[in-house]
């Protein structure tokens, strides 16, 4: 694990549409927010590292040398690092691999995304490759929705019993988003809501799926003693997992997704997690789609193969039931994909530091959070604690 | 300054691109020209992958030998999709599958087509999960993944 | 099987809508005045062109505007031949960084009115301290082509 690492600040902009602001200013916006949070200034930070999906996203190539300035880059080192949608736990894996290994003391980690800038499914069916499936391929839907069928189908869950259990995902979700200002969408859905919405790809309907969305979040990174030194109540990083799978959808049985499964085990390996059901007090899972968090419930341990929807229907991953999961409103009222995965670090060390506001989980300590990218190919799970 | 005046730029990227396909899926597109579907088979773990690699994703070995397999095999997962986006090849409605050819190891990603798309209700009583599905040639062959049209449920 | 290894060609082409945000909305607005815009940093001094919203070197904001005069000096220019797909103008062409008077940045544009024709005139007309002016395009559609190029001052 290297030396011990905090998180010592975060930010987040207000998401959803922002044609009121250009992409620079937004993402400088967020910034401002997290070295405040820290308080700490940008002579203090040793590093950057900048994440978005594709660049294509926004039509221009390498968006954090457009940007340097804005995300306090200038006279610093600066990495990319761009893994799709898992691009937050990525650029986190990346500030905590640099403050870890001793070579930096305080790193910031900006992820960003202005998915209104462009024509989102249409750059997502670029990450495709172009000979055998892009033609096929119809962005994000296409593929996580032939996975949840694969997985209703493995399980043999009835089709009904998903549905309806996808319809709770997606009212618990859309409830929780209610309490957090920073969210996208902020409605209350009924369950027929969610039932009756278009078919998007089928079974997927609109409810089922996150909207596009214009963000930011920040991250600092720093070491033990910087962080006993400028913060009173740091979260603690304690286990880092990233697994990578073949490009091919059709190559790895993603009904039982051996990424996320092996980088949640990763990540509790290091940070000592036996049973995460008992152990985690918070998850925020990356869940653009309903069906999808009910799969990673079973991947990261909460719960047995093909029992997810039982757990859902009784309640165990609502707020307040035994494992909270995305109190945020999620991915799936919030998804500036670049940022979206650092969203999720974000709010779990909002969680076991007591800052979560309406959306805290009474007594949080310990955490995960997570993101998932390419296509279905990659996963990356971190743990924090509030106690180092 | 109000709200409204904050202007947005409308443009559009194009960009070119000329793709090499290598020796693998060159000789994978002449083969379907031949209305053949030949996948490779790894030397260590045994698995024929269709469409074929130049090396095991998983051994990191080459993979030389060429095999055939069946021109029918088994829907793995499907999905209706009827949500259009800009520069989309394939106009919605239509459905993608994973099909895993008979001696195959590996889905292949395709169309299941040639019958009505236009109700999903009457769609999900033809297209099943675990239902054998069989390619449908192109009479006239690129050399490209579309030389099959598409799959469809044998009956 | 033969051994010719094939490519294929193909566009990938993706239509997008950039938000100007207020600085550059302003910005854009001024060129249909014929005027260059920047803003001046409270806590640097610093001016720059165009117009930013915030300072690249103290990240404060920049709320001060500033009208920037369309002349200044070439810091370094090139001779564009080379065509590439998608090229807003045809080859040959001049692009350079210019310093406007009174700002603390180099700002991108063509240089014209200059006979491309004959390269050693070429170089004996432009070099680094050449002043330029602008030379306004008289249809404005607020964007960086309202300024048509720069033009070297007689």
């Amino acid at each position: 694990m290297g030396r011990a690492v905090a998180v010592i600040g975060t930010g987040q902009t207000k998401h959803g549409r922002r044609p009121d602001v250009s992409y620079p200013d937004m993402v400088r916006e967020v910034i401002m927010v997290a070295l405040e949070d820290a308080g700490i200034t940008l002579k203090d930070v040793d590093g950057v590292v900048h994440g978005t999906m594709p660049s294509m996203m926004e039509g221009v190539s390498s968006t954090h040398l457009y940007f340097a300035e804005a995300i306090g880059a200038v006279g610093k080192p600066i990495m990319k690092v761009e893994t799709c949608g898992s691009t937050g736990q990525s650029i986190a894996h990346c500030g905590f691999f640099w403050v870890a290994s001793g070579m930096a003391d305080i790193v910031l980690v900006v992820g960003s995304e202005k998915m209104n800038e462009g024509d989102s499914q249409a750059t997502m069916t670029t990450v495709f490759d172009p000979y055998f499936q892009r033609v096929f391929a119809a962005g994000a839907p296409g593929t996580f929705t032939m996975q949840c069928m694969e997985w209703m189908y493995r399980f043999k869950i009835p089709e009904d019993k998903g549905r309806e259990a996808a319809a709770m995902v997606s009212v618990s979700n859309h409830d929780n988003a209610m309490d957090n200002p920073y969210a996208h969408i902020r409605m209350k859905v009924t369950m027929d809501d969610v039932k009756n919405s278009r078919i998007v790809t089928y079974p997927v309907r609109l409810l089922d799926v996150c909207p596009s969305s214009d963000g930011a979040c920040a991250v600092i990174f720093a070491s033990e003693e910087k962080a006993k030194k400028i913060c009173k109540k740091p979260a603690w990083i304690k286990g880092v997992g990233f697994r990578g799978e073949e490009s091919f959808f059709g190559e790895s049985d993603k009904s039982i997704w051996p990424s996320a499964t092996e980088a949640a085990q990763e990540a509790y390996r290091q940070a000592g997690i036996k049973d995460p059901l008992k152990e985690l007090d918070v998850a925020e899972i990356y869940n653009p789609f309903t069906y999808q968090e009910m799969i990673f419930c079973e991947c990261f341990g909460f719960c047995p193969r093909g029992e997810a929807p039982d757990y859902v229907l009784k309640g165990t991953f609502k707020k307040g039931g035994e494992l909270p999961c995305c109190p945020s409103g999620g991915t799936l009222c919030t998804n500036p994909i670049g940022a979206t995965g650092l969203i999720r670090l974000a709010e779990t060390v909002l969680q076991v530091t007591g800052k979560a506001g309406a959306r805290q989980v009474e007594g949080a300590k310990i955490a995960l959070s997570h993101a998932m990218g390419g296509v279905d190919q990659f996963n990356g799970v971190t743990i924090v604690s509030s106690n180092l | 300054m109000a709200k409204e005046e904050y202007r947005i730029i409308e443009a559009e990227a194009v960009v070119p691109y000329e793709l090499a396909l290598g020796g693998t899926v060159s000789n994978f597109f002449d083969y379907l020209k031949e209305e053949k579907i030949m996948g490779k088979r790894c030397r260590k773990c045994s698995r024929v992958l269709v469409p074929p690699r130049s090396f095991c994703p998983r051994c990191f070995e080459e993979m030389d030998e060429w095999v055939e397999v069946g021109q029918e095999g088994v829907v793995e997962t499907w999905v209706y999709i009827n949500m259009p986006f800009y520069g989309q090849v394939i106009k919605v409605p239509y459905v993608s599958a994973q099909i895993r050819l008979d001696g195959s190891d590996s889905g292949l990603t395709h169309l299941i087509a040639g019958f009505d798309l236009t109700n999903v209700n009457k769609v999900r009583e033809i297209v099943k999960l675990g239902g054998r599905v069989k390619a449908v040639w192109s009479k006239e062959k690129k050399g490209n993944i579309l030389d099959i049209a598409y799959f469809e449920p044998v009956k | 099987m033969p051994k010719e290894y094939r490519t294929i060609r193909g566009d990938v082409a993706l239509p997008y809508k950039w938000a100007l945000g207020k600085t550059w909305t302003r910005f854009f607005d001024g060129l249909k005045e014929e005027k260059i815009l920047g803003t001046k940093c409270t806590q640097c001094g610093k001016v720059f062109v165009p117009a930013r919203t915030f300072c690249p070197v103290c990240l404060s904001d920049m709320a001060e505007w500033v009208e920037v005069k369309p002349e200044g000096e070439i810091l370094t220019w090139t001779f564009v031949s080379a065509k590439y797909y998608g090229q807003v103008k045809d080859p040959p062409y001049i692009i350079a960084t210019i310093k406007l008077v009174g700002t603390d940045c180099g700002f991108h544009h063509f240089i014209g009115g200059v006979d491309l024709s004959d390269a050693k005139q070429v170089r004996q007309k432009l070099k680094t301290g050449t002043k330029v002016k602008a030379v306004w395009r008289p249809e404005k559609k607020a964007e960086i082509l309202d300024i048509a190029y720069f033009a070297p001052l007689k």
